[in-house]
């Protein structure tokens, strides 16, 4: 039954999901692995959408995982499966408030997870990148040199303070991968 | 009979707010919060600043998107959980439905030359949004010695081995409160 096991799916993911949407990165990528819903391949397409549409990325990423897997009522029970576990804990939470905020457990639970969820991050960011640069599989074969050279350069880019101060909108970042993307994969083949 | 008809007007309002605040950020989380700010803190007076940082608190230190848990928490404020329940659909209401859109318009036009090659840049880039997520989080983490460690024993084993995300959250979790716990005890 694919609906529950996409609503079931993501309310793990959301009861796990400690820091920002960019942490349930890595838990999708291991449950899109390890079910079959042949996604592999286009869930870094997803990111990108989810990050360059409005609202939350989590809702969105859960939204078009949802969708492309099972349609509508895939797209909706991933996406209460994803809210569910943040409303329910919430809910209790902010009447207990103050005992919880003061629970040294809580802090000490807390204080743990945050720079694992770094590392959780950035081998999320490591294999986003070998399959960009490598279509899948690490051989000579597959290597993408004009992806790697996309890759770096937004990177440089991306780490740019215009004006002294602000870094570009991540949006700005996938358009102009977007671009290069079309110019540098798209254009040989029409000349 | 006036108070009934008036949470439902408070409820439909929060629908709204939400629905607004979930139509006009990009990416979600913390670039919520100048939104959240405006419209339920000065203008609607909802809630009070302090009440707002109490509600980062608590965001801070429960699972789930941080639009969810602000949702939440303001919608309960204001009119129960009944409240809360509106402004939460409110707030996913719009990613719902413009994601289904854009699944159909990205199903039509995958196969499109031009798309494709759009989307091979695309797909190089976005290790770099990840990259950046990384260092942003990196930066305002307070680090120590047993965090540094943990991070790395986190990437090695997500990188190098089959093992679940969340046995490794889990274990993180509870090293932390071994940690803190037993240092308060030697003070």
């Amino acid at each position: 039954m694919i609906l529950l096991e996409l609503f079931y799916t993501f309310f793990k993911i959301g009861l796990f999901t400690f820091g920002g949407g960019y942490a349930m990165i890595p838990m999708i990528t291991d449950e899109v692995v390890s079910r079959a819903w042949a996604l592999e391949g286009r869930l870094i397409d997803f990111i990108a959408i989810s990050e360059s549409t409005p609202g939350p990325f989590a809702i969105n990423i859960a939204t078009f995982v949802g969708m492309n897997s099972a349609g509508l009522l895939g797209a909706i029970c991933a996406t209460l499966g994803v809210i569910l576990p943040s409303f329910i804990i919430i809910l209790i939470v902010a009447a207990l408030f103050d005992r919880f905020n003061r629970s040294r457990a809580v802090k000490g639970f807390l204080w743990g997870v945050r720079p694992a969820v770094i590392g959780l991050i950035a081998s999320a960011a490591v294999s986003v990148f070998i399959s960009a640069v490598f279509s899948g599989e690490i051989s000579k074969a597959g290597f993408d040199l004009p992806a790697l050279c996309i890759a770096v350069g937004a990177l440089v880019i991306s780490r740019i303070k215009w004006n002294g101060k602000k870094t570009i909108h991540p949006i700005a970042v996938i358009a102009i991968c977007a671009l290069a993307g079309i110019v540098v994969y798209g254009l040989p083949t029409v000349f | 009979m006036k108070t009934q008809k008036n949470k439902a007007r408070v409820c439909a309002e929060l629908f709204l707010r939400f629905a607004r605040i979930g139509l006009f950020t990009f990416g979600g989380g913390y670039a919520m919060l100048p939104l959240i700010h405006a419209d339920v803190v000065e203008k609607k007076k909802w809630v009070s600043d302090d009440d707002m940082i109490d509600m980062l608190a608590i965001s801070e230190s429960t699972p789930g998107p941080f639009a969810i848990n602000a949702a939440t928490f303001v919608g309960r404020r204001v009119a129960g959980v009944l409240g809360a329940v509106c402004a939460t659909v409110g707030v996913a209401l719009p990613s719902l439905l413009i994601i289904i859109a854009v699944s159909f318009a990205f199903n039509a036009f995958r196969d499109n030359l031009w798309v494709d090659c759009a989307f091979r840049g695309i797909r190089a880039g976005v290790f770099v949004l990840i990259t950046n997520a990384v260092i942003k989080l990196g930066k305002k983490l307070d680090w120590s010695l047993i965090g540094g460690v943990l991070a790395l024993a986190a990437f090695a084993i997500a990188v190098f081995t089959e093992l679940s995300v969340i046995y490794v959250i889990l274990a993180a979790g509870i090293v932390g409160i071994c940690v803190r716990l037993s240092k308060k005890e030697e003070k």
